[in-house]
């Protein structure tokens, strides 16, 4: 197999770990990170300003997440939870914040993803403000959430590229991973 | 008409919308995974509101986070709003941001610049 699960959730954990999670991203669960997290930063002396925009990119990975991931992984032969994801948040020798998020994509929807990280990751900060205000002010709000603004706002705070990987796995999913710096 | 108060969460604000003197306030965390459920009756108490709003209405909105699902909902809010100083009624949106939060401060000027209401951004100092 090309892809093993367990050894690229072992390997990502190198630097100072702060969290990792891999299972069923449910609402529960994102509840249950955002107050593990703000907990631990507040007793950490991290600035406000990193605090809140940590939090800020943690709520918005892990709602895309949630709101994008497939319920059921077919053809997958790991024992796998329904909606399954992966969550590391770590801080690296620089002493920046780095959220990984990973979940299997069905090949299908690879290349709209490729393509909107990619113009995402082309566009200047004001660039990025019209492309969010044109979102907000133009794109209906779907069940799913945000219509398409969680990247678009991840990049607005961060002003830093987001890097990915799309790992192949079988005729059906890759696993996909994002990484965002802070 | 009644006033609209719903209490906050640790994922939702907290709304008082006072009926009898014009102020509306959301106040808190707005990161819901389903934000239209929450904003529909905030909404639904505006468009009523709007048929015999009193002559001035002030808005309250002083949010620590909040969502992109939330920002659209924010966004309806503020159109009910922009429907009633339309109709020659006096509306003031204040928006607070904390010290030194700049994200939250862009995201006012963002809907400042979308939404025809006269704002206010209110800088909170420790």
């Amino acid at each position: 197999m090309s892809f093993n699960i367990n050894e690229y959730y072992s390997n990502l954990s190198k630097g100072d770990v702060i969290l990792a999670y891999k299972g069923s991203i449910t609402s529960e669960l994102i509840n249950e990170v955002l107050e593990a997290v703000e907990g631990k930063l507040e007793d950490g002396n991290e600035d406000g300003k990193t605090r809140k925009k940590l939090y800020n990119v943690l709520v918005e990975s892990l709602q895309n997440l949630y709101h994008h991931i497939e319920e059921t992984h077919e053809g997958i032969d790991e024992d796998l939870d329904p909606k399954f994801g992966i969550l590391v948040i770590e801080k690296d020798s620089d002493g920046d914040y780095k959220v990984i998020t990973g979940n299997f994509v069905s090949v299908v929807k690879t290349k709209f993803l490729k393509e909107k990280i990619d113009k995402i990751n082309s566009l200047s900060k004001d660039e990025l403000k019209d492309m969010y205000k044109f979102i907000l002010n133009h794109q209906k709000i779907s069940a799913k959430g945000g219509g398409g603004l969680g990247l678009v706002d991840i990049a607005r705070k961060t002003g830093k590229k987001m890097l990915y990987n799309f790992y192949d796995y079988n005729e059906k999913y890759v696993f996909f991973d994002l990484q965002i710096l802070i | 008409m009644e006033s609209l108060i719903i209490e906050g969460t640790s994922k939702t604000p907290n709304v008082v919308f006072e009926r009898d003197n014009g102020k509306l306030e959301i106040k808190g965390r707005s990161i819901p995974e389903n934000s239209i459920e929450f904003y529909k009756p905030l909404v639904d108490w505006l468009e009523e509101y709007a048929h015999s709003p009193l002559d001035r209405t002030e808005v309250n909105v002083h949010l620590e986070y909040f969502n992109t699902s939330s920002s659209k909902c924010i966004l309806d809010v503020f159109k009910k709003l922009e429907t009633i100083h339309k109709n020659k009624y006096d509306v003031q949106i204040n928006w607070y941001y904390e010290e030194d939060d700049e994200d939250m401060l862009e995201a006012g000027e963002d809907y400042e610049s979308i939404i025809r209401v006269p704002f206010k951004m209110i800088e909170i100092v420790d």
